[in-house]
């Protein structure tokens, strides 16, 4: 065991590596210098630099959480028809560089006969956002990995196309921390019942002052329950987010059947048009159904082929909302309209309709 | 050759359909892995009963307090052993990306070959934070592996109350809207907080994360602390055989639809060619020998969708930067929180101009690890002490850029007012 040797190896703080050891050539040469870009094909970037150099990029899906078999797969691609270059993007698409356009087409032949669906630019639907879910996480409500994988079989051809109105980001979060973050459509853990909690191992486990400090709503107290000093929820106050749950593992807050899935729509971090948005929460109450999660994959389809069929070019999800208006989103999408969607957390007044703004 | 697989009908279910399945990557390891056959075994029961069964834990390398992710399993069997002993310890290692995620196959084979000697052979390129997720390692071969990636280059990254693994787009490596060195700026001012990443002691985590445009492509203003977008000051450029190639292929409905009715605030006007205004603001291009579209500089607010549709017909100006906002964040505790404008403008061209983005950068980590309270983030902080204690605690001027309205209610005490007034003219006049 080298944690047991008598002079473990100090590491080197060595930081960030430099990315310039890892640039294709083309990149390296233009770096600074890129002048436009264009996409002859979904799934294929081409750019052009200043001093007239090319690049076209063929951006491929993964599953995020791969076996090494799988990145030496990618990676023997790699060095058969992309010089030896890869990167990745923030929604785990991979990405090969070829300086030469007539390396683009065996290129993607390569990659679709070995699996991996070639797509995920301008106006598709990329790849999912996600978090790590039953496979890693400590809090988990439900698998991210999972649920993925089912709704991007089903979205398959949207990421291999480009025929949505706008480009389309969408997120999974196994608990309402939402790490999976902000997209046009987002499914996230929503629980409905406060925590159970283990009153017998309260104490040895939670530091409890900091477990009550956790509470957005101020609905834990410190107790004596059975003898034990431990900690009690006011269940009328409680808005089961999960919050204590991290700190204090006793206080389980995940629940087979009343941990449910919610829909959130309208999120976009772009500054393009409009300022960047929030989602909003428009369904919940979804049962967390493993392996494939139906229900959910159900919804978010409604939502997003009510989007596609309807939205002008260049609307992102939340600016088609803008334009149409919610009570036509719910009327579109036959999503029920229920109170719990009424926000009444702090500022909440401000997302209410004043004005008499009113489409009929 | 490894142990008996555990039966997995409802994962099987999870390598049909098109998608490439992580799935089948898990069981391809389990073929010679027992920690793979295991974990395959404890996800199976996660399915089963809808439950996790991981907790946390303290695991390290020697030097370092974060880093690690540690994971002990918690399905246990009465007499309290683990009912998957071979992958009752399943640690990520966290380590830090280059910037822009570019890499060689030399360089990840290297990463595979050693994660395949040391741990399950399970990857994530990349976690939510951007880190390369090495999932999957015994508490004793932590080290070991940590080591090798080390050798090879990489860094940890941050975990727990630390300054976090950072993210930058793929910038001025193959993107014309880029307007500052991205990676340049990340590695700057990542590797200057590396006592903070590694040694976790701030009151909650802090995330940096760097967008070469307003386009936000690292999602910045909604996932970080302090984000760190690009954008230019003068006026838009325009290219007008590029121009008059979008117009050419899309018309002028397109151009009306798409372009200038699109511009948040009418910065742009299709225009007669024979009748384009001039002015040391105005940039204006033809699109055809009949029409052209003119921007007044002074109204856009650089939102880049102009740019987006009509790419190199209309580029960033020359004169770049970058935005600087702080404080977004998810939801817990007060809910989400978008970024705001701490910074309208800063060049960051030359290394002295990085160098002053450090200085900020320390001067708000400071004041967030004096200020804020335990498990605080700093938008929260903000919200609970107001921007203009956080501005003045940092040593940042106020400006009308950071604010969406001004007030809107009058519960202010403002018996400092001509004070602040002469102040405001003072500077003025030195300017």
């Amino acid at each position: 065991m080298s944690t047991a040797t008598a002079t473990p190896r100090r590491a080197i703080e060595s930081g960030v590596p430099d990315n310039q050891q890892y640039l294709h050539p083309t990149l390296k040469k233009n770096y600074g210098n890129w002048k436009y870009h264009d996409r002859p094909r979904p799934g294929v970037l081409h750019h052009v630099s200043y001093s007239g150099e090319e690049v076209w990029s063929v951006r491929a899906g993964t599953q995020r959480q791969m076996d090494v078999y799988t990145i030496r797969k990618l990676c023997d691609i790699a060095d058969q028809f992309a010089d030896g270059h890869v990167r990745f993007t923030i929604r785990s698409n991979i990405e090969f560089m070829v300086s030469d356009e007539r390396k683009v087409a065996p290129l993607i032949e390569a990659l679709q006969k070995n699996g991996f669906p070639v797509g995920g630019t301008g106006n598709s639907v990329s790849m999912i956002a996600h978090t790590q879910g039953w496979l890693h996480c400590d809090i988990p409500g439900t698998d991210a990995s999972g649920a993925v994988k089912a709704l991007m079989d089903d979205l398959h051809q949207e990421f291999i196309r480009e025929e949505m109105p706008n480009r389309v980001h969408l997120s999974a979060s196994c608990c309402e921390i939402n790490c999976g973050g902000q997209a046009d459509i987002a499914v996230i853990i929503q629980h409905t019942k406060p925590p159970k909690i283990n009153h017998d191992l309260v104490a040895n486990v939670c530091e409890r002052p900091a477990v009550v400090a956790r509470c957005p709503v101020a609905a834990i107290r410190p107790a004596l329950v059975n003898g034990k000093p431990s900690l009690e929820v006011d269940e009328k106050k409680c808005i089961c987010c999960g919050a204590c749950y991290p700190p204090c593992p006793p206080m389980q807050i995940n629940d087979p059947e009343h941990s449910k899935l919610a829909i959130w729509v309208g999120g976009k971090n772009s500054n393009a048009r409009g300022k960047p948005t929030f989602m909003k929460m428009v369904a919940s109450g979804l049962p967390n159904n493993p392996p494939r999660w139906p229900e959910v994959s159900e919804v978010v389809k409604k939502i997003l082929y009510t989007y596609k069929a309807d939205a002008r070019p260049w609307e992102r999800l939340s600016d088609w909302v803008e334009r149409i208006g919610w009570p036509r989103f719910f009327e579109k999408t036959g999503l029920p309209f229920t109170k719990y969607l009424i926000d009444d957390w702090r500022g909440s007044r401000s997302n209410l309709n004043a004005s008499a703004h009113i489409r009929f | 050759m490894a142990k008996k697989m555990h039966s997995t009908p409802m994962l099987d279910e999870l390598e049909t359909g098109p998608w490439p399945s992580f799935v089948t990557g898990l069981k391809r390891l389990a073929k010679d892995n027992d920690m793979m056959v295991d974990l395959l075994g404890q996800l199976e029961t996660s399915y089963e009963t809808k439950k996790g069964y991981w907790k946390g834990g303290t695991v390290s390398v020697f030097g370092y307090g974060g880093g690690i992710i540690p994971r002990f399993t918690e399905l246990k069997d009465d007499a309290g052993k683990p009912k998957f002993p071979d992958a009752a310890e399943f640690h990520t290692l966290r380590v830090m990306p280059p910037p822009g995620m570019h890499y060689n196959t030399d360089i990840l084979r290297k990463l595979c070959d050693s994660w395949e000697r040391h741990g399950s052979g399970l990857i994530a390129f990349h976690g939510q934070s951007g880190d390369i997720m090495f999932q999957g390692v015994r508490t004793d071969k932590v080290q070991d592996a940590f080591d090798e990636i080390n050798e090879l280059g990489f860094d940890l990254g941050g975990a727990g109350p630390a300054v976090r693994t950072s993210m930058s787009c793929v910038g001025a490596a193959r993107c014309e809207q880029s307007c500052y060195d991205e990676a340049a700026a990340h590695r700057t001012v990542l590797n200057n907080f590396l006592d903070d990443i590694h040694r976790p002691s701030l009151p909650y985590k802090f995330k940096f994360k760097f967008s070469g445009c307003p386009n936000d492509c690292m999602n910045s203003i909604q996932r970080s602390d302090m984000a760190i977008i690009g954008t230019w000051r003068d006026n838009i450029r325009t290219d007008e055989k590029l121009a008059r190639a979008y117009f050419a292929k899309h018309g002028v409905t397109d151009l009306v639809n798409d372009v200038v009715s699109r511009c948040p605030t009418k910065a742009i006007q299709l225009v007669d060619a024979a009748k384009i205004p001039t002015g040391p603001t105005i940039s204006a291009v033809k699109v055809s020998d009949t029409q052209a579209i003119a921007i007044e500089n002074r109204d856009c607010v650089r939102c880049m969708h102009c740019i987006n549709v009509m790419t190199g017909g209309l580029s960033p100006g020359k004169d770049k930067g970058a935005t600087i906002l702080c404080g977004g964040k998810r939801t817990l505790k007060i809910g989400d929180l978008m970024g705001t404008v701490i910074v309208p403008f800063m060049k960051l061209e030359s290394d002295e101009d990085r160098e002053k983005l450090v200085d900020l950068a320390q001067r708000v980590v400071d004041f967030f690890a004096e200020n804020a309270l335990e498990h605080e983030r700093v938008g929260e902080t903000i919200e609970r002490i107001g921007l203009v204690n956080f501005l003045e605690g940092v040593g940042l001027e106020v400006d009308p850029n950071m604010v969406a309205t001004p007030r809107m209610n009058p519960y202010v005490r403002t018996d400092g007012w001509d004070e602040e007034v002469a102040k405001v003219q003072a500077k003025k006049q030195a300017a």
